[in-house]
């Protein structure tokens, strides 16, 4: 396909294991700016699918386009290079580190081997780091254990440590599981702040969460799509109720 | 210079202190050259065994196979000397003069052309670095590229040993064999085996084996010392923040053989040869104990542990010769699974708490602050040269 506007543009995508179709002949298109949400009963494909986009998994065919670049050949740092970050389903944090340290360590600079040898924290890397650790609201933990967080904070971190690197597509794996309806409130308005200069994927369960923060949603079933658009168009959707939303 | 100085002195500055002082005014005032020359023996293996706290307590990879690079650093040095002790005049009974007696008793009669690099002394210095460090990089760039690590790689870090091992007694006629390069006398001109020779290489040996402890120093407080930590930890978390996470294991790899080929080039300086009994299987494991008894995660407690289980072992394997292979692996088990972080753990938690409590009277307020913590887990990674962070389970 030529070039186009969207700043994520997936086709044709397929991938399987041993002979399963965990991503099946997958179109999705993602604009500028945009905050989407995957939602999809557990298996449909749903981390599968980030894993693909972020280069974890590789694709069996299928093209994935991000600013008009394929990313389906390039290595994982390469892909986080490019400008796409991943939060992981688990908290993935650095625990024995300070939460200063776990951001500071993602900020983009020194990112070859002697690149880090030489990397001095300077105001620019501790200005971001503040930044960022008042986006998230962490503001007064940063000399903080990262490993005494509570989860939910934990959750905010990794969002922050992504946040470091401004991607230009941030995309986020269930981010307020487990959380307390304060956690998830917050979380709510933080997604909403962050997609004000870049676009977000976050795959999600919770319908009202969903509504609060989505432009538009998609549902995945069986490695497909099996609806698109606005909430509530996709809530009217028979299939849609057949398969997920109706037990 | 001075940032650098900063950083290197920050934490852990008073146990380099002592290590210095130890090394370069009490043993040499409390010992005659012999036991001298043997620690300074004992102190080529603290080479590796800092090559090995920034590979396997940092970078979380674990090598069984450092005598290689211990070996090849060794035996850069050894080629030197030999070709140096192999002039015309004093190999004249051979039936070739001038080429090594080992060649000459394998019936070659020419050098080979990749002796000839040895002659030179510059050239040599350079290969006992840089030999042993491209190797380093093939091997883990080939394996860290593909995803190979954890016990896959360690035993391909065996495999290697013993291939080399078994090159070098295979091909006697171009190594000397099983029995090594022996008889080595001079460096340049000036007789290494004299006891003033060995006052001098030992202190050259603690000058370069304190340098080194300062560089690794300076590298885990770099950002690199962090990420090393960081992936031992999530590894996937660090590649998808945008690092090469294999690249950094290069790295570390790559530094851990040269540290160990310095170790080895100092080795035959100052024993006098090299053979392959430090190359192979049985040394490279031992090495790893080196690091594990004095704490994987100490470069200062691996010098330590390098010291204290040599002098056991040349104690108890002159008095009691088969009871030292039972008493040392038993003190690795122990070492494995009841104080993971080694001798360095054990002072981090049981020794150094008590000191702090002397130094500050009573401190119940602070004790509240901070809850104590499992001896595994200290509270920086930069608190202390002696523990970087928690050492994972997982230890290959
Ligand atoms: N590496 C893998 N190997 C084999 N099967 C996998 C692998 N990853 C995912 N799957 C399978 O693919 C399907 C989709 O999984 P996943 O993407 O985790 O679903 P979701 O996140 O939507 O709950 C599941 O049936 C899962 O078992
Ligand atoms: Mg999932």
């Amino acid at each position: 396909m030529s070039n186009t506007d969207f700043v994520l543009a997936v086709e044709d995508l397929t991938v399987s294991f041993d002979g399963f179709k965990a991503i099946d002949n997958l179109n999705l298109y993602v604009d500028r700016g945009e905050l989407r949400v995957v939602i999809g009963p557990n298996g449909a494909g749903k981390t599968t699918l980030l894993d693909l986009i972020c280069g974890k998994t590789k694709a069996s065919t299928g093209s994935i386009k991000f600013k008009n670049e394929e990313m389906t050949r390039l290595s994982e740092h390469m892909i986080v290079r490019a400008g796409i970050g991943r939060k992981f389903q688990t908290p993935s944090i650095y625990e024995n580190l300070s939460v200063f340290k776990n951001l500071e360590v993602s900020f983009p600079r020194g990112r070859g081997v002697f690149g880090a040898l030489g990397f001095k924290c300077d105001d620019e890397v501790r200005n971001k780091v503040n930044e960022v650790a008042d986006m998230i609201g962490l503001t007064d933990r940063l000399d903080v254990e990262s490993g005494l967080l509570s989860h939910g904070q934990k959750q905010w971190l990794e969002i922050g440590m992504l946040l470091m690197q401004d991607p230009e597509l941030l995309m986020l794996d269930e981010p307020i599981a487990g959380m307390s309806a304060r956690e998830r409130e917050l979380t709510a308005e933080l997604l909403l702040r962050i997609c004000k200069n870049r676009s977000v994927i976050v795959i999600e369960h919770d319908m009202e969460f969903v509504s609060r923060i989505a432009h538009k949603v998609t549902v995945m079933h069986q490695g497909k799509i099996l609806a698109e658009g606005s909430m509530e168009k996709v809530q009217a959707d028979p299939k849609v109720i057949d398969v997920y939303l109706g037990h | 210079m001075n940032a650098i100085k900063n950083r290197v002195m920050r934490g852990g500055y008073g146990s380099f202190v002592i290590l210095a002082f130890i090394l370069i005014v009490a043993f040499p005032l409390l010992m005659d050259i012999f036991r001298l020359n043997l620690v300074g023996k004992y102190l080529t293996y603290g080479f590796v065994a800092i090559g090995l706290v920034m590979l396997w307590g940092y970078g979380g990879v674990l090598s069984l196979g450092q005598g290689v690079f211990f070996g090849l650093g060794g035996y850069a040095m050894a080629m030197f000397l030999k070709l140096e002790a192999s002039d015309p005049v004093s190999t004249a009974i051979q039936s070739t003069p001038g080429i090594p007696d080992f060649m000459d008793w394998n019936q070659l009669t020419e050098l080979p052309a990749w002796w000839l690099p040895f002659k030179s002394l510059p050239l040599t210095l350079i290969a006992v670095i840089a030999i042993p460090t491209l190797l380093a990089f093939i091997i883990s760039y080939a394996m860290f590229k593909r995803r190979v690590g954890g016990v896959y790689f360690a035993i391909i870090t065996q495999a290697v040993a013993l291939i080399l091992t078994v090159l070098i007694i295979g091909q006697q006629g171009y190594t000397g064999g099983v029995n090594g390069m022996t008889d080595l006398k001079t460096l340049m001109g000036w007789d290494i085996r004299t006891d003033s020779a060995k006052y001098i290489l030992y202190f050259i040996n603690v000058g370069l084996l304190l340098g080194s402890i300062a560089l690794c120093r300076w590298i885990q407080l770099s950002k690199l010392g962090t990420l090393l930590l960081a992936m031992r930890d999530k590894e996937d978390r660090v590649r998808f923040s945008g690092y090469d996470v294999s690249m950094f294991k290069v790295f570390a790899f790559c530094l851990a053989a040269a540290l160990s080929a310095i170790g080895g080039a100092m080795f035959t300086l100052q024993v006098g040869f090299m053979s392959p009994s430090f190359v192979g299987i049985v040394p490279s494991i031992e090495m790893v104990i080196f690091a594990a008894i004095g704490g994987r995660m100490s470069l200062i407690g691996a010098v330590y542990g390098t010291l204290l289980v040599n002098f056991g072992k040349t104690y108890f394997s002159e008095s009691f010769p088969d009871l030292w292979l039972f008493l040392m692996s038993a003190l690795f088990i122990s070492v494995v699974m009841v104080f993971p972080n080694g001798l360095a753990g054990l002072y981090e938690s049981h020794v150094k708490p008590r000191l702090v409590r002397r130094k500050s009277g009573s401190g119940p307020a602070k004790s509240i602050e901070t809850p104590p913590k499992p001896a595994a887990t200290p509270s920086t990674p930069a608190s202390d040269i002696g523990l970087g962070a928690k050492v994972s389970n997982q230890s290959a």
